[in-house]
This record gives C-alpha cells, sequence and structure tokens, in this order.
C-alpha cells in the first residue's frame, strides 16, 4: 500500500519538532550500525507494493517496504533473480533496507550488490521533499547518482520510498565443488580460478574447506566441473545448504561480536576456526572480541575497511574512521542532504 | 574586462610558472587553440589559461591558487567528450590530466589495475592481456578517451549490458578537491563503510573534484568471443528479437542495433559485409567458454531465425569477429562521411518503446527537414540517433539542436532519460528541466556546494540554474503545443 502521503507528514511534523527519525523497515538489519537513542520510528513496513515489472526489460520497481520474499516470488515466476542475492532474513528483509545496507549474498563478486543494480529511487529529503532520481532505465548519467548514494547510507541520507533494479534471469545449471585446503591456499587459488572464464558464482572458504559454486550454461557447468574435479581433485558437494546459510549469514552466529572484513580479495588475513571467507576473498567474517583501531590498520593494510558488525559495544563507533578529509566531505553530504539532521543520526557515526 | 583578463592571465602564469614547467603553462592564444572545445566541437571557448601539470603536488598547488583566487578549473582529459563537459571557462584554467599517463601497478591476483588518470582506456587492457585480464567498459573512443574523463562521464561501452558501466568496475579514486587537499574514496575492496562518495564522483563531470588516480577491476578475458549478424526486414522484428534473446534468460557480452541509414553508412565506411537490404541490423556477442558460446550463439541463431531475421552470419574467427564490430565501432566517422556534419544524441528509453520512437523519429526528421541515422545500444536501451546537418547552411545547426532537443524529449516521455553515457555538461543543461522538477534539481545544487561551495569546478555544467528551468519548461510546452 502506498503510505508516502503519511511518510511525508510524519518527515514534516519531525522537521517542525525538531525530533529525530529512525527509519525502519521490518527490523531485519536492526543489529547492523550503531544503537541509537531518542529518536521516533519511522516505520515502513506497511509502504509495500510491485509498482511494476517489466520482465523483458529486466527491471522491477517496488516500494521499500517490499518483502524480498514477495519480490523473490514475482522474479521466480519469469525464471528471474536478484543476481546481488541479499540475505533474506527469513524472507522479512525489505528492498528498502536492503539497499540502506547494502548488504549481498556470496554471488557479489560476479552478480554485483544491490548497489550496482539500482537503477532508480523515489526519497524524501530531509526537507521533507519527495523526490526523484534515476530511473527505469539501465543507463542514465542525468545528474549526480543519487540513488546510488543510498547503498550502506544505512538511511541517513533520507527515507527511500521505491527503488527501481535491474534483475538477471536464473542460470540454467547450478552445482558445488569442495576441496580440504588451508585458507592461503584457498585465497589463492580461488584468486586464480576467479581469472579464468570459468562461470563461478561464489567462492567461499570455509572450517579448512574451499567451496566453490558454478552457474551458468548447462555446458560451461558441465564441462568446468569436470576440469576442476580433473585438475585439483575437487569433489562434488551437495551444496544447497551450505551456500543457503552463507547468504543467510547462519554461518556465523555466536556470542562474540562479529567483524566483516572488506579488503583486497588476495590480502593475506588473520583467521581463526571459525573464521569464514567470503566473495572470492573480499569479504572475511571473524568472530572475537578485538578493537576496532586494531583491526582498522589490519583492514587499511589490506586495502579496505572493517565494521564491527554484530554485537559488541554499539554505542562506541562501528565502523572505520575516515580520516579528516573524507569525514569533513561526508558531513557536507549529510548536511545537503538532511540539513536538520533528523534521519538516523547516530546509526552511521557517532558524529554524524 | 579585456584588460583585466589579461591581467589575470599573465599574474597566474607567472604563479603557475613558478612550480609548472613554464612549457605546460599555455597562455598564448594559438597553442590554447586545441583546448577550445571537446568532441563535440560546435561548443567552443577561449580559456583563460591551460596548464599541463606533471606531478600530484602540481595538482594539488594549482587548485589551491586557483581556489584562493576564485578562479574557474576545468579538468580535461583526452578531450572527446561529446557534451562540451571539457569546454573552456573564459576566465577559467584548462587543467589537463594528460600527462598523467603512467599505469601504476596490475595486480593479477586480485585482478585490479592501478592507473593514472590520463591513462587511455584501451591502453589498461593491453597491458593487462600479459595477465589473461581486460578492463570491461569500451567506449567506441577508447583508442583515444582516458579513464579520468570516463570516471567523469560513467562511460559506457557496447559490452555493457553484461559487465556494467564504468561506475560498477571502479573501485577506488584518489581525489583532489577544488581546495587542493588529497582524498581517497573507496577502497581495494567492493565495497567501504561510511557514505558511498564514489556513487557521485561517477558522473560528476569534472563538478566535484579532479580525480588524480583509479583503481579498476579486471577481468578474465573469455575463452572464446562470437558474434551473430543478423538482418531483419523491420525495426519492429529486430527489437522484438532483442525481446527474445533476453526471454530465453540470454545475457549477450553485447546486443547493438543499427537502423538502415547506420548500416549503409558503416557499410561504405567499413566494408563489413553487412546486409544493406535489411531495415535493421542486430549484432549479438557471447563469450565465456567455449561450450558456452557454442550452446548460446546457436540459441541466439536459432531465435533471430524465429523473429524473421533476413540473414545471419556467425563470425567464425578472430578477424571476422574484428571485422564486424568495426563497422559498429565506426558507425560515427562512417555517418560523418555521408554527411559534411553530424550531431549526436545520447536518449535511453526502455526497449519495448524503440520502434514507437524510432516511427516518431521519422516524422519529426521529415519536419525539420534533416536526416537521422540510429546506432542502439539494444541491450540496455541507449539510442544514439546521429541528425546529418550542414553547419555552413545558415540556421541548420539551431534547426538540428531543435530536433535534439525533441527527440531527449521524447525519450522522457517514454520513460527513459536525456543521457545514457554522454553526459550533460553544456549541451543538455536545458534539458535536465524536462528530466527533473525544480526541488531535485535544487537538491543537485546542495550536493554540487557540499564538495564546491563557490561553484568554481567546471561552472555552467551539468546542473541548470532553478531560473533557466522555468523558462525551458515554458518554451517546450509552447513549441510540442
Ligand atoms: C567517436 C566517439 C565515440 C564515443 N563513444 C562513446 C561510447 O561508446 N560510450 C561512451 O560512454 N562515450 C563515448 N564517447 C564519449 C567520450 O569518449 C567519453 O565521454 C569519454 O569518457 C571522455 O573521456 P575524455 O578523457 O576524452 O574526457 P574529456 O572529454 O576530456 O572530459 C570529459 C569530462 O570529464 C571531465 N574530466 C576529465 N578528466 C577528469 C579528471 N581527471 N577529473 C575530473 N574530471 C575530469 C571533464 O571536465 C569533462 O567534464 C565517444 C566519443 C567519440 C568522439
Amino acid at each position: 500500500m502506498d503510505k508516502t502521503t503519511q511518510l511525508v507528514a510524519q518527515v514534516e511534523h519531525a522537521i517542525a519538532t525538531g525530533q529525530p527519525l529512525s527509519i525502519r523497515g521490518n527490523g531485519t538489519k536492526a543489529h547492523l550500525g550503531r544503537t541509537t537513542s531518542g529518536l521516533t520510528s519511522l516505520d515502513l513496513s506497511e509502504h509495500t507494493g510491485i509498482v511494476s515489472y517489466q520482465p523483458v526489460e529486466l527491471v522491477m520497481t517496488a516500494r521499500a517496504g517490499t518483502r524480498l520474499d514477495e519480490i523473490i516470488a514475482h522474479l521466480d515466476e519469469h525464471n528471474q533473480m536478484l543476481p546481488c542475492e541479499s540475505p533474506l532474513f527469513g524472507g522479512a528483509a525489505t528492498i528498502g533496507g536492503t539497499l540502506a545496507s547494502n548488504v549481498s549474498g556470496p554471488a557479489r563478486p560476479w552478480g554485483g550488490s544491490i548497489r550496482d543494480l539500482v537503477l532508480g529511487t523515489q526519497l524524501i529529503n530531509g526537507q521533507g521533499e519527495r523526490l526523484r532520481f534515476g530511473g527505469q532505465v539501465m543507463k542514465n548519467v542525468a545528474g549526480y547518482d543519487v540513488s546510488r548514494l543510498q547503498a550502506g547510507a544505512l538511511g541517513t541520507l533520507g527515507v527511500i520510498t521505491e527503488v527501481s533494479f535491474k534483475v538477471l534471469p536464473k542460470p540454467e545449471a547450478t552445482t558445488y565443488l569442495g576441496l580440504a585446503l588451508t585458507a592461503e591456499d584457498a585465497v589463492i587459488l580461488m584468486s586464480q580460478l576467479a581469472g579464468t572464464s570459468a562461470p563461478i558464482s561464489g567462492a567461499c572458504w570455509y572450517a579448512g574447506q574451499l567451496h566453490m559454486r558454478l552457474s551458468g550454461a548447462e555446458a560451461a557447468v558441465t564441462q568446468t566441473m569436470a576440469q576442476w574435479q580433473r585438475d585439483y581433485t575437487m569433489t562434488e558437494e551437495n551444496g544447497s545448504q551450505f551456500w543457503r546459510s552463507l547468504r543467510e549469514q547462519n554461518l556465523l552466529l555466536g556470542a562474540d561480536p562479529l567483524w566483516r572484513f572488506s579488503v583486497r580479495s588476495s590480502a593475506m588475513l588473520p583467521h581463526d576456526a571459525d573464521s569464514v571467507i567470503d566473495w572470492c576473498g573480499s569479504q572475511r567474517w571473524l568472530r572475537g572480541e578485538y578493537e576496532l583501531e586494531t583491526l582498522s590498520l589490519i583492514a587499511q593494510e589490506a586495502g579496505g575497511s572493517i565494521a564491527k558488525w554484530q554485537g559488541g559495544d554499539r554505542q562506541a563507533e562501528v565502523f572505520s574512521q575516515p580520516n579528516a578529509v573524507l569525514k569533513h566531505l561526508q558531513r557536507e553530504v549529510k548536511h545537503a542532504l538532511d540539513p536538520h539532521g533528523i534521519f538516523n543520526p547516530g546509526r552511521l557515526y557517532g558524529w554524524m | 574586462m579585456q584588460d583585466a583578463r589579461s591581467a589575470l592571465r599573465r599574474e597566474l602564469a607567472a604563479a603557475f610558472a613558478d612550480f609548472i614547467d613554464p612549457e605546460y603553462v599555455i597562455a598564448d592564444r594559438e597553442t590554447q587553440k586545441p583546448y577550445e572545445c571537446d568532441g563535440l566541437s560546435m561548443y567552443c571557448e577561449m580559456p583563460l589559461l591551460v596548464v599541463l601539470p606533471e606531478t600530484l603536488a602540481q595538482v594539488q598547488q594549482v587548485m589551491t591558487l586557483c581556489h584562493q583566487q576564485g578562479v574557474p578549473v576545468i579538468a580535461r582529459g583526452a578531450g572527446t567528450g561529446l557534451c562540451a563537459g571539457a569546454m573552456p571557462h573564459p576566465d577559467g584554467v584548462v587543467l589537463s590530466l594528460a600527462k598523467f599517463n603512467r599505469i601504476l601497478a596490475i595486480d593479477p591476483l586480485a585482478r585490479t589495475a592501478r592507473i593514472e588518470p590520463g591513462v587511455r582506456n584501451l591502453a589498461i587492457s593491453e597491458a593487462a592481456a600479459q595477465h589473461g585480464l581486460y578492463y570491461g567498459p569500451d567506449p567506441s573512443s577508447q583508442i583515444a578517451c582516458s579513464i579520468g574523463g570516463n570516471v567523469a562521464e560513467n562511460s559506457g561501452g557496447v559490452h555493457c549490458l553484461k559487465y556494467g558501466l564504468t561506475v560498477h568496475n571502479v573501485l577506488s579514486v584518489q581525489l583532489v578537491t577544488v581546495s587542493g587537499e588529497l582524498v581517497t574514496l573507496g577502497s581495494e575492496g567492493l565495497d567501504s563503510s561510511g557514505l558511498d562518495l564514489m556513487a557521485l564522483i561517477n558522473g560528476s563531470e569534472g563538478l566535484l573534484g579532479v580525480v588524480t588516480e583509479v583503481t579498476v577491476r579486471l577481468l578474465p578475458m573469455p575463452e572464446k568471443a562470437q558474434v551473430v549478424l543478423a538482418g531483419f526486414p523491420t525495426v519492429q522484428a529486430a527489437g522484438d528479437a532483442v525481446g527474445a534473446v533476453i526471454a530465453a534468460g540470454i545475457i549477450p557480452a553485447g546486443l547493438e542495433m543499427m537502423d538502415h541509414h547506420a548500416i549503409v553508412a558503416a557499410e561504405a565506411f567499413a566494408q563489413a559485409g553487412y546486409p544493406l537490404d535489411a531495415q535493421a541490423l542486430l549484432l549479438c556477442e557471447l563469450d565465456g567458454t567455449a561450450a558456452e558460446v557454442d550452446q548460446y550463439i546457436a540459441a541466439v541463431a536459432e531465435i533471430f531465425t524465429a523473429q524473421g531475421a533476413s540473414s545471419i552470419r556467425v563470425s567464425q574467427s578472430e578477424t571476422e569477429r574484428a571485422a564486424l564490430w568495426k563497422g559498429r565501432k565506426s558507425a560515427f566517422p562512417a555517418v560523418g562521411r555521408i554527411s559534411p556534419d553530424y550531431y549526436c544524441m545520447d536518449g535511453t528509453i526502455p526497449r519495448s518503446q524503440l520502434a514507437y520512437v524510432l516511427t516518431q523519429m521519422q516524422q519529426m526528421s521529415q519536419t525539420f527537414g534533416l536526416r537521422v541515422a540510429n546506432v542502439f545500444h539494444a541491450g540496455d536501451g541507449n539510442l544514439h540517433p546521429l541528425i546529418l546537418f550542414d553547419a555552413n547552411k545558415p540556421g541548420e545547426f539551431a534547426r538540428t539542436e531543435a530536433f535534439g532537443a525533441r527527440i531527449l524529449a521524447l525519450c522522457v516521455e517514454v520513460g527513459g532519460c536525456i543521457t545514457g553515457e554522454h553526459g550533460v555538461g553544456l549541451e543538455k543543461i536545458r534539458q535536465m528541466a524536462v528530466q527533473f522538477n525544480d526541488a531535485e534539481i535544487a537538491q543537485l545544487h546542495r550536493l554540487k556546494s557540499a564538495f564546491d561551495p563557490h561553484g568554481t569546478l567546471n561552472p555552467g555544467k551539468g546542473i541548470p540554474v532553478l531560473g533557466r528551468c522555468q523558462e525551458y519548461r515554458a518554451l517546450a510546452k509552447g513549441e510540442t503545443s
């Protein structure tokens, strides 16, 4: 149901009263970012519905509160998919929340992220204006890409009310392979394999085992599987359960804080028994009590950044901190879209 | 005014020559001449000065000095842009990145390349080839255009449908801000914490900062690539065939269409063996493992036959594949041969609207008395109508521009946009008012100010002054009613 009018009214009220808002879909990603307090909830869970879907154009438009399971059900009917494989969190994850947190699944290095797939958005900015950026076509370079800017901003730049995104046909065939390997060797092998034209759609290391997923044309998948079995002694796995758990981030459950590195794919990083190396090395998960600063430095060495993904002290900063110049630019961009600071203050950074 | 400008020119030139090789501080009109325009030569302007710094520190110093004096700065790559984005400002400095032409590092294992902004697009793939890798986005201008310009325009190419635009292939950029500070956006990871300012920099047309280094992702060279050429008796049939390929679950590496006028021009230029009797032609490239390509080539050929193709040809060698592409990639210069001048438009439309848009365009062609040829990135709906005209005939360019404006308005009307890959620059600044309302344009201005509070980076480009928008909308309305 279209709740835009009500949402605009709530934003206007927040501006008038100076009462900042906490934007929320179905709350499946409430654990991301910092804990905030004293905010009024702006609920998008009833702002739902697929506005348009044209399979032949490979484009869908949905209101922000639309659940991913509903979206996927529609795509299934036309044998299409959301190539970024974002976690469904029981199906309740919304498309708006998925864009705001820019979370993707194991196919990310090949299928892209929701940040890559977004074609356009409708937003309510911090002045209560309804704006539209981008559109429903694949290519559009008129104006700054304000839609893509929302990816990973955790709702700090506006209320996303509608998202248009690219979808793709499902692969004809999928198969899973495994090989016992150390983390170091696995990182090298997966990187080497990703440098070939094999139809890879997943490369992960977990618990002493390299897991590879192939998806694409039947002929290509079959041929590559045979080749890898021969050349690397890989064995076929019954992998659907494993890859689903990986997508849903279930492999990572535990009591200690969970850390996520986003780094150069070939980097060698510290790991332990329950670490996960995903995205062909670009995304690493680590569990344990660590200092943000310590891991930030390690991430920086590896060309990337760190996030305290889940658990631990969430009143403190949870992301790598930018230097002074970058901090200034981020503040200015925030101010340009949300001059009164009413959207999710403190969620991304304590200072913004 | 003229005197004040000359004085400023002398003063700034002297200041720059203090830290830049004086040979690369260009103040005389004759040497400045090649910088007066980009690839859209109908728009030109002479700059105050042109500088070609050789080091990062020099770029920073140029920016700091200009910032202090309130002097506009126009970054320039190879000058192949098609929207007058790199056109100089009469009171501004053209900052050429031409000396930044080194490939700094290629990491074959991580599949990335770190390059300076002046490196030519094709040079990246050439350097990566020894590792079996290449850089995906391939604008037709790839032998000449620079990666810095590609980032600034978020350029595409014929392989975008499968491999994405510049924004999908750039991991990180180093940027010098308007005040001369250095900042790195993005990282070597696939995402970074904090606001995704990279999303803004790609396609920012030199309005937000100067790109001084770029890290891109490299792709594995496919084991095999093959192209199917098919002629169709009608544009509608060719358009339907594109839809049928997608509906069959196949995403080709490239899927290009040309209309009859473009076919004739390209064939005369490249002798690629295009079907001259066809009303539309499709070039469909498949790549991947040999097994995959064989499977999909057969499937695509079958679909094209079923959709009524009048001729089909599958490339049998790399030479033949290159020859078939040559016709398409040289379509602009080819059209340039059959007409004294041509004007290239760049709208995007939903693919389903193609036949309607082309029919409308033929009607407009008659109304305006100007011929139009079309090349089309059919896979992703990006249309390049080439309007043929003669700049020496009084009034003909004005008529061409009016025709172009009508085409762009039509693209927006059917749910598309005014520019798919060439950018707004100065050329399409008025049409921005067709695509965006005032609140949206004001928002874009506030974002610009976040990076450039005094508006000295490439002023007058990209985003229109608000007052002008209302005028333009009123005017455009008057014309159509
Ligand atoms: C024959 C022909 C075919 C073309 N085909 C295509 C095509 O298929 N796809 C496509 O997308 N484009 C195409 N183009 C357009 C053009 O080549 C691209 O826009 C290209 O990216 C421009 O690069 P450049 O280095 O020439 O940039 P320039 O023209 O020098 O500059 C373009 C813009 O970028 C800014 N800029 C340049 N360098 C920097 C920097 N380092 N930092 C900040 N801002 C900078 C400039 O200020 C300007 O606004 C074509 C052009 C021609 C002439």
